[in-house]
């Protein structure tokens, strides 16, 4: 019998159009826009000027505070500007925009081949500041900074790593081709960051829908012999990739309403995030490139691509064949937590794990009609909290009454606006209950 | 008469003197002494129970400012001076003066000037709408026109306009109990004071982009060019962050702004039209004795904005093509 979590849950239907596709390495653009605030926390404090050369791999943004990242230039040329550019919400955002030389240069510290390097040389403390200084920032989708996740509070302690190797989210297959082309890279990733943390159980958590990648997996992990890394097979079912419900699925623990990972003992790291920082270990190499899926029904040729950092998503969608004429939503990640795009000026950001172009039907969101009191929402909320209630108190601003519903504790997955027969556009309202009482929960601390 | 009956009577009336006596030693014990004036103060408030003041509704006004010793702090916005100079010989004290409020709203991207470059299709609620993005049109900081305002105001005061997509005040029926002024996610109402004959004027804009980016995304929108704060006599404009602002308290409701202003951004409001100000003879005079110095600097903000303006058409055009595409 398969695991998974044990609360609520869906089944979307999958759409991986692109899991056959080898990731494929992008073409460096003409111009490219580095926003200095890629992850959760503080931006970074521009450290280049206008005019400035920089290399692939520069430093080109400062961590401003504990909860904050790095920035590195994604190319190598000349800063045409650090000003306010729109991003995809249309929002103004500070950014470094840097025209692209035509002799390519790396910064020297980088390590350039494709060897692998298993022996991990670097101490504990080591580990954790190569990560910070490389500005690596989870690259599931919440870029909250990783080096913070990798310091264990005192008083905690933390007895197994999980990876997330899930990939719920259907259309994205970033994560699944690079556990296939990068396995070897990965288990070292693993057994480092098993290192910083000074835990030797890893549990690496994959959905059943990736069955080349749990056999190679297993493969190759039975060879590893100094920490124990199990590849836990996982029933397909949505949000298995938030790190609460994995946790609950992989090591059969459930985190307290309000806690984290660690008040369990585990340390939760994407995939990716383990490839970067496998990246940054050994070949010192700061993280400034990360895998996107494009993909779409009606695209040309879905792809999976290594893409630079700062690359504008226009030249994404062309390069796989430009936009269908039936797209009617251009959305950014993934199509239950990500985003639809205002401005499609805006460029890849560490946290963009897919560009997704939906047509007409499939992003039509159909009319809000009475909520019958069927509780489906209840039912599949995987944090036990009941939406339609939230919402109803939320549209009546009543707040107090949502900090009893827990309202902090929803994680956004989207299972209640789902699965709605009525299509009432629960999780809108339930970001605004969380965030009121987010804020009360802020003003009583 | 039957002894039974009589029984009956004598022992049930003695029961009833008993609790009686009982009840009232335990009434002057637990006795609550309560101002009597916190009702008085209470019929003589409006009743609206608005939390206009910053109290939970008029009892709780009324309370607090029985067992206050002064008049500071206390306003009651809805019923205005008027009210506080009753409650105020009520108590025996001097009422604070106060000029009478109105909530007016900083936008004036009207559908016209401020042209919509996506659809929003979620809930249409402002507080959302702005937690997930822009907005609808390519200027960040204005009206969403999703009414969270409407919503929340009790007294039928503001509305939004179909034909414009912001938010219209009625100042017959505004206030000023800041409601509206929480509820706006932007930022964008403010309460100003009502003015000679309801007369204002105000920067109908808080868009903190640069000219050029500003301009592109509004043609309403203020661009920081500085030239109110030269017309100004009063240095009543503060120019920060590309925006201009009007202080009430030093604005003497002359104009001059309102003429110089390149995009309309500066309103004014209940101002007798046709307005009776010759431009021409304002505009050199002004410039020459207040503030020679500025000459030079006025003349390439003129020009860059004429560049803008001339320039700012084509990308705009450019957008909409690649919407319809």
């Amino acid at each position: 019998m398969l695991k998974s979590f044990k609360i609520g849950g869906i089944h979307p239907k999958d759409n991986k159009i692109s899991a056959g596709e080898k990731i494929e390495i992008m073409p460096i653009q003409k111009l490219v826009t580095i926003y200095l605030s890629q992850h959760i926390g503080a931006p970074a404090v521009a450290t280049v000027k206008k005019g400035d050369m920089v290399k692939v791999g520069d430093l080109i943004g400062k961590s401003n505070g504990f909860i904050s990242a790095n920035v590195h230039s994604s190319v190598c040329g000349t800063v045409k500007s650090i000003d306010n550019v729109k991003d995809s919400s249309g929002l103004q955002k500070m950014a470094v925009v840097i025209t692209v030389a035509d002799e390519e240069l790396w910064n020297e510290n980088i390590i350039r081949d494709d060897k692998l390097v298993s022996e991990i040389v670097l101490s504990q403390q080591d580990i954790v500041k190569r990560v910070t200084e490389a500005g690596i920032v989870g690259l599931g989708g919440a870029t909250f900074p990783s080096n913070v996740k990798l310091m264990i509070p005192n008083g905690k302690t933390a007895t197994a790593l999980v990876v997330n190797g899930v990939e719920c989210e259907p259309y994205l297959t970033a994560d699944h081709r690079l556990m296939l082309e990068k396995a070897d890279e990965i288990l070292v990733g693993i057994r480092i960051v098993c290192k910083a943390l000074g835990v030797n159980t890893a549990y690496v958590g994959i959905e059943n829908n990736k069955i080349d990648a749990i056999n190679l997996l297993k493969e190759k992990v039975s060879k590893i012999k100094d920490i124990k890394i199990a590849i836990v097979a996982l029933k397909l079912q949505y949000p298995q990739g938030s790190e609460k419900q994995l946790i609950d699925a992989t090591m059969n623990r459930e985190v307290p309403s309000g806690g984290l990972p660690i008040d369990v003992g585990a340390v939760v790291q994407n995939v990716g995030t383990i490839f970067a920082i496998y990246e940054a270990v050994q070949k010192n190499k700061p993280l400034f490139e990360r895998v996107v899926t494009v993909t779409g029904k009606s695209l040309k040729t879905a792809k999976n691509l290594l893409v630079r950092v700062g690359t504008p998503i226009t030249e994404l969608i062309d390069y796989c064949g430009g936009i269908p004429e039936d797209t009617a939503k251009i959305i950014g990640g993934g199509p239950m937590m990500g985003r639809a795009m205002a401005n499609l000026g805006g460029c890849i950001t560490k946290g963009s794990s897919g560009v997704l172009m939906m047509n007409d039907i499939e992003s039509k969101r159909a009319k809000e009609s009475y909520c019958i009191r069927c509780a489906k929402c209840v039912g599949v909320c995987p944090m036990g909290l009941e939406p339609y209630q939230i919402v109803a108190f939320a549209r009546l601003r009543r707040w107090d009454d949502i900090m009893e519903l827990a309202a902090y504790d929803c994680i956004e997955c989207g299972s209640c606006s789902f699965t709605c027969p009525a299509h009432i556009p629960l999780l809108d309202n339930i970001r605004i209950a969380k965030a009121e009482s987010m804020k009360i929960l802020r003003s009583k601390k | 008469m039957d002894t039974t009956l009589i029984l009956t009577i004598i022992s049930l009336c003695s029961i009833g003197i008993l609790a009686s006596v009982i009840l009232y030693f335990v009434s002057q014990k637990f006795k609550v002494y309560e101002d009597p004036r916190i009702d008085d103060v209470e019929k003589i408030l409006p009743g609206a129970n608005c939390g206009g003041c910053g109290y939970p509704g008029c009892r709780g006004f009324a309370e607090k400012i029985v067992e206050s010793t002064t008049m500071e702090g206390f306003f009651c916005p809805v019923g205005g001076s008027e009210t506080m100079d009753q409650v105020a010989t009520l108590l025996d004290r001097v009422a604070d003066v106060k000029d009478p409020m109105v909530a007016v709203v900083r936008c004036n991207g009207v559908f016209a000037k401020r042209p919509t470059t996506n659809v929003y299709d979620g809930d249409r609620k402002c507080s959302i709408a702005s937690s997930l993005y822009a907005g609808e049109t390519d200027c960040g900081y204005g009206c969403l026109g999703m009414g969270d305002c409407v919503d929340v105001c009790q007294f039928d005061a503001i509305h939004v306009s179909k034909e414009t997509g912001i938010v219209i005040v009625n100042q017959d029926n505004c206030t000023a109990c800041g409601a509206c002024v929480t509820a706006c996610p932007k930022n964008i109402i403010e309460l100003r004071k009502r003015g000679v004959k309801d007369r204002r004027v105000f920067v109908s804009c808080i868009n903190k982009d640069k000219g050029g980016v500003a301009m592109k995304a509004c043609k309403a929108a203020c661009i920081g060019c500085k030239k109110c704060q030269t017309a100004c006599p009063f240095d009543a404009i503060i120019i920060e962050n590309n925006v201009a602002y009007i202080d009430y308290n030093k604005c003497k409701l002359c104009r001059k702004c309102v003429t110089v202003c390149p995009t309309g951004a500066i309103v004014d409001e209940n101002f007798p039209t046709p307005a009776p100000m010759p431009k021409p003879v304002v505009k050199p005079e002004n410039i020459s004795t207040a503030k020679p110095v500025a000459i030079p600097s006025i003349n390439k903000e003129e020009k860059a904005i004429e560049e803008i303006q001339s320039t700012d058409v084509k990308p705009i055009v450019e957008n909409n093509n690649d919407k319809s595409e």
